[in-house]
């Protein structure tokens, strides 16, 4: 710490000086003028609370949320990666008719906005995809069933497995776009030698891409994936919109109840970055590994 | 030297690449057996030429008889002519994420269905023919030039081909490897091989081929067994380019 201050120069001081007058107005104003009462104490009962009756810990409000935006993350990722797999091999087929569906979706997707094309998918699929397996009621029964641990283990409550099920179809769709250009460019990166060399020992197109051009994008892509799939859990708060459990939406729900806007949503914001930053340093660090092999 | 029966034969081949006329009313037959080398200053469609012998370049008119099969573009019989037909690059183009036994053993197993035990047999097989049976379990990038290109002569040796292409197969080589690369080309035209080879090693040439074959600006300028080649050529253009690469 104090070899990083000798590195301060007179501007670095100037700039640090204004930050902290600004901040400090800032906190002024809540202070003074807002006579916010901070009950930070409260917040650790949210994440963790007490069963008096029980006496035991039990998941929380924010720490299902928490929960929530994990599962659907994860989902979503996996879902978005076979999808935006497809959509990449499609943006490169030689067919021009497949061609150009994999452009429009993606042209789409790029040039409306995200809270948009979340409601579109919602209202116009997911939400019918629901209706059709009937889905709502096969939860309702699984949550009525005794030993449904395991169950609630993977999808949270399952009363609201629905509304899981759309949040991770809706998230998965508005993601493979994304997903689909990373793959394309990973594709196209390979070298066109690769392929001839393959058709030149007789393999068909199919093989072609499955044993010589998606092993070797494959590697290449797993860099930018793993920002996308960074991205994508920060995406995944915009679902509270269309009701998905997930931590922003639950947060609303503590803030609406408690009051505690700040405590609340502060708390929220460090989940968030723990959880982001927390992944983006093990995938540097990931990468500078498998790059020295 | 004795030739079998007509293998490839190329009658008023014309390609173009947009306005670029790259092949012009190009006439070759290459037989069983005999080994042709191509030579000609860059850009003279040597590649080009051996390119539409399997498919990587089509030809826009003329005709193209492979192994008695008509060949023309979105012709589905040319997957199973290029299994008769190996092209080995002037890039080696083996696959980085692959061992060297892996990329001799994918297309045996892969195209030709064999079983894993029966594709490293043959892997193991040609790897010792070039020479470097002790780097099949490395990879690609662990190897030097000339191991390189060796394992992509076994790649393609792999798939039994009738038939070799061989794309400047040293000119991205070292001086010091090339002529490993040569000895195992020597060697595999001693063995019977069908060979077309475009390349500027001359003395590889005198050596083994049957047909020395002058293109330029897209055209065949001369056709020739080797003696007459090198020592009267008909064209004075094929004069003029083997004084320049035979005088130093």
């Amino acid at each position: 710490m104090f070899r990083f201050f000798q590195k301060f120069r007179w501007p670095d001081w100037v700039i640090l000086g204004v930050l902290m007058a600004f901040f400090g107005y800032i906190w002024f104003t809540i202070e003074g003028t807002l006579n916010y009462s901070w009950r930070w104490h409260l917040i650790p009962n949210y994440i963790l609370g007490w069963h008096t009756t029980r006496e035991e810990y039990f998941a929380n409000i924010l720490l299902q949320g928490l929960a929530a935006t994990i599962r659907i993350s994860i989902y979503a990722s996996v879902l978005a990666l076979i999808l935006g797999t497809i959509l990449g091999i499609a943006r490169c087929s030689s067919n021009l008719t497949i061609r150009m569906l994999a452009r429009t979706y993606l042209e789409f997707l790029r040039n409306i906005p995200p809270v948009v094309v979340i409601f579109i998918f919602f209202f116009f699929l997911s939400q019918q995809l629901i209706d059709f397996l009937n889905l709502e009621r096969w939860a309702r029964g699984i949550a009525r069933q005794d030993n449904n641990a395991v169950w609630e283990f993977f999808f949270g409550e399952m009363r609201r497995f629905p509304s899981l099920i759309s949040g991770v179809i809706v998230l998965a769709l508005f993601e493979s776009a994304f997903v689909g250009e990373i793959i394309r460019a990973g594709i196209q990166s390979i070298p066109k030698g690769q392929r001839e060399a393959a058709r030149s020992i007789g393999m068909s197109h199919g093989q072609e891409l499955r044993y010589i051009v998606l092993p070797q994008a494959m590697k290449k892509v797993v860099p930018p994936l793993a920002n996308q799939f960074i991205s994508l859990i920060k995406d995944s708060a915009i679902l509270s919109l269309i009701s998905v459990q997930e931590l922003t939406y639950k947060t609303v729900e503590l803030v609406a109840s408690s009051r505690m806007i700040f405590e609340a949503w502060i708390t929220t914001a460090a989940f968030y970055f723990v959880v982001c930053f927390g992944l983006s340093r093990i995938f540097a660090r990931l990468e500078k590994r498998s790059d020295k092999q | 030297m004795t030739k079998g029966s007509p293998i490839i034969e190329a009658t008023h081949l014309d390609k173009f690449y947009g306005s670029f006329h790259a092949l012009k009313d190009v006439n070759l037959t290459v037989r069983q057996g005999e080994k042709i080398v191509i030579c000609g200053p860059s850009g003279s469609g040597k590649s080009t030429l051996i390119r539409c012998f399997n498919g990587l370049e089509w030809h826009n008119s003329g005709e193209l008889v492979i192994d008695g099969v008509e060949v023309h573009e979105n012709s589905k019989l040319m997957r199973g002519l290029r299994q008769e037909v190996g092209m080995v690059f002037q890039q080696f183009n083996l696959f980085p994420h692959l061992t060297v036994l892996e990329n001799l053993m994918i297309g045996p197993m892969k195209v030709r269905r064999l079983s894993r035990a029966q594709a490293e047999e043959t892997a193991r097989k040609y790897l010792d023919r070039v020479h470097i049976p002790e780097q099949a379990d490395k990879y690609p990038s662990a190897l030097s030039g000339g191991q390189q290109q060796r394992v992509a002569i076994a790649r393609s040796l792999c798939m039994e081909t009738r038939i070799m292409l061989f794309d400047e197969p040293t000119s991205a080589l070292d001086p010091e490897m090339i002529n490993e690369v040569l000895d195992v080309m020597v060697e595999l035209a001693h063995s019977g091989m069908t060979m077309v080879v475009v390349t500027h090693e001359m003395g590889f040439a005198r050596k083994v081929a049957d047909t020395m074959v002058f293109m330029e600006a897209g055209e065949i300028v001369e056709v020739s067994p080797p003696d007459t080649f090198f020592t009267k050529p008909s064209s004075e253009r094929c004069r003029l380019f083997l004084d320049q690469i035979l005088d130093h």
